[in-house]
């Protein structure tokens, strides 16, 4: 197998008397989609929350591109290619999704410290963004206020902004959510797509789509490791339909 | 450039500040100068606090700090002038000068330091406690400059002369007032400049949603403190320029009243909108005056409007009139 892009070891977070996370191992390699699964409060978010930097493990390590993250801050991780989107998404909504791109392409180029161009008149803020805009199918949305997207436009826009970050690994929070059958359609060909560009970590609640998109699966079950390994080991093991898949076969 | 509605409301109220002083000599009423250069000044404080507040979100109740610190600029710079001797730091000292463009560089280094300091600390805290700890430093100020007795304490200090402005006659209201004038044009001009840059961006997703911004990896405190920063220094410079207005700088222009007028004229006049400030100190400026002229009691009148724009129209003034602030 490949060098991981990312590697978790013996990752451990308590809150009080519940450990959310407990002796994790987790790795994402080259072009793959790499599901994270598990019944709620299975301790997926806190999870995707301590790689991407928001909360702090109290032991364990998280290596990105073969460098140890622990100590950085969210900025950093996402300058150095820590693209996230969030279960319940979060944008700047006065924003035009053009303009929230547009953020995620400054950042890129490096200072945000530049007091005198103006953003809408900058063809090397808008061309990128358009691009990724493009790419996820909202170029036609593009001027119109995050407030006024829909639910799964939303989604597809914070997959644009990790795109337009460059990102080198994706992890994205139940993408699907609240989606319609079409919505998911279209996302779960396009994340097909996307893990050539880099490998996705993915929280989903929808089994059809992870079965459908996933090379690896892990399984969480109160903040541990039950399973990990090919979709059809995890679709045989008996811990996993047990615990999590329901024995309705 | 396309002329939409806020285009043609802001180059409405800037042609209707600038009548005011013209039609006011015609009627041989050099009052009116006065007032509106009042209203210029206040004005660019309040775009200085708009900064601030409106692009980013940082409520401070204590910009009075900054406006009186470049008074005190002002006052303790033409003192020297006037008496002769040097300001003395120990270590050096420094001669004052009636200068008005070295007194502006020094006021907005001050408070622009001031802020620096004040902002470091502060903008580690939001909603409440942001509005409280600008409150706490700025009446620290306040404090300060009252129990300070070199420079006139609880007295105040005056400023004997108007401060010169090379080449022209400062003692001549018209041409103060076209000196404050230019200057909150130019502020006006690099609000717009800040606000469509990058940095704005940055600043405005800042305060729409802190978590978006470091996502993307940007750090969104160093951007607010920078923000802070400059915030002050228009504040600041605005007090130097209200100090030789009045000829005369007290510590109440360091109180919590000040920092409250502020935030004010800005409500007023449409929070984050580029002329919301000179329409709100407009506003508030007549209404002291004619309401003022009629009942002590004014601010009761005044906080009647307030009430009104904050339940009715919440965009302010340019709001109401020009519609709803359009992000591209």
């Amino acid at each position: 197998m490949a060098e991981p892009i990312l590697d978790i070891r013996q990752l451990s977070k308590s809150f009080g008397a519940l450990k959310a996370t407990d002796g994790v191992d987790l790795d994402l390699v080259p072009g793959e989609i790499h599901a994270l699964i598990g019944p709620n409060g299975a301790g997926k978010s806190t999870l995707i929350n301590q790689i991407a930097g928001t909360l702090r493990p109290d032991t364990g390590t998280i290596r990105f591109l073969g460098q140890v993250i622990n100590d950085l801050k969210v900025p950093e991780r996402a300058r150095l290619g820590l693209g996230r989107s969030f279960q319940i998404s979060s944008l700047a909504p006065e924003f035009s999704a053009l303009r929230n791109v547009m953020l995620a392409v400054q950042s890129v180029q490096g200072s945000s410290f530049r007091f005198f161009k103006p953003v809408m008149r900058d063809a090397s803020l808008i061309a990128p963004a358009m691009e990724v805009l493009e790419r996820v199918g909202l170029a036609e949305r593009a001027r119109i206020p995050v407030a006024e997207l829909s639910h799964g436009e939303r989604r597809q826009l914070e997959i644009a902004i990790a795109l337009a970050l460059g990102s080198r690994a994706f992890l994205l929070d139940e993408p699907m959510a609240g989606m319609g059958p079409e919505g998911s359609k279209t996302l779960t060909g396009f994340l097909d797509k996307l893990r050539e560009e880099a490998p996705i970590l993915l929280v989903e609640h929808d089994m059809d789509a992870v079965f459908a998109l996933a090379d690896r699966i892990t399984v969480l079950v109160y903040g541990r490791v039950i399973a990990s390994g090919k979709v059809e080991d995890i679709r045989k093991d008996p811990e996993v339909r047990k615990a999590y898949l329901g024995d309705e076969q | 450039m396309t002329m939409n509605r806020e285009t043609i409301v802001n180059i409405s109220l800037a042609l209707l500040l600038l009548a005011i002083p013209l039609i006011a000599l015609q009627l041989n009423s050099p009052f009116y100068v006065t007032l509106a250069t009042r209203m210029a000044i206040l004005a660019l404080a309040a775009v200085g606090l708009n900064l601030a507040l409106g692009l980013g979100g940082m409520v401070s109740f204590g910009h009075a700090a900054y406006f009186g610190v470049g008074g005190y600029v002002a006052g303790i710079l033409a003192h020297h002038a006037f008496s002769g001797l040097p300001l003395d730091f120990g270590l050096f000292q420094v001669p004052g000068t009636n200068m008005m463009p070295i007194i502006w560089v020094v006021a907005i280094l001050v408070s622009g330091l001031l802020a620096l300091f004040i902002g470091a600390i502060s903008i580690r805290t939001s909603g409440v406690y942001f509005i409280m700890i600008t409150l706490a430093f700025a009446q620290m100020t306040y404090y300060f400059a009252n129990s300070w007795p070199a420079y006139g304490g609880e007295d105040g200090l005056s400023i004997f002369v108007r401060n010169q402005f090379p080449g022209v006659n400062t003692l001549r209201p018209l041409t103060y007032f076209f000196i404050c004038y230019a200057i909150l044009l130019a502020a006006l001009v690099l609000f717009a400049a800040i606000r469509d840059s990058r940095f704005g961006a940055a600043l405005q997703a800042a305060r729409q949603n802190e978590v978006r911004v470091a996502t993307v990896g940007i750090n969104a405190n160093r951007i607010r403190l920078a923000a802070f920063v400059i915030s002050g220094m228009i504040t600041g410079l605005a007090g130097a320029l209200y100090a030789d207005l009045n000829r005369f700088v007290s510590p109440s222009m360091l109180s919590w009243h000040m920092s409250g007028e502020f935030i004010v004229l800005i409500i007023l006049g449409g929070v984050a909108r580029l002329y919301g400030p000179v329409a709100g100190a407009m506003l508030f400026v007549m209404f002291e005056f004619l309401l003022g002229g009629m009942t002590d009691r004014w601010q009761f009148f005044l906080g009647l409007v307030l009430l009104g724009v904050v339940l009715l129209a919440r965009g302010g003034l340019v709001g109401w009139l020009a519609g709803r602030a359009r992000h591209g």
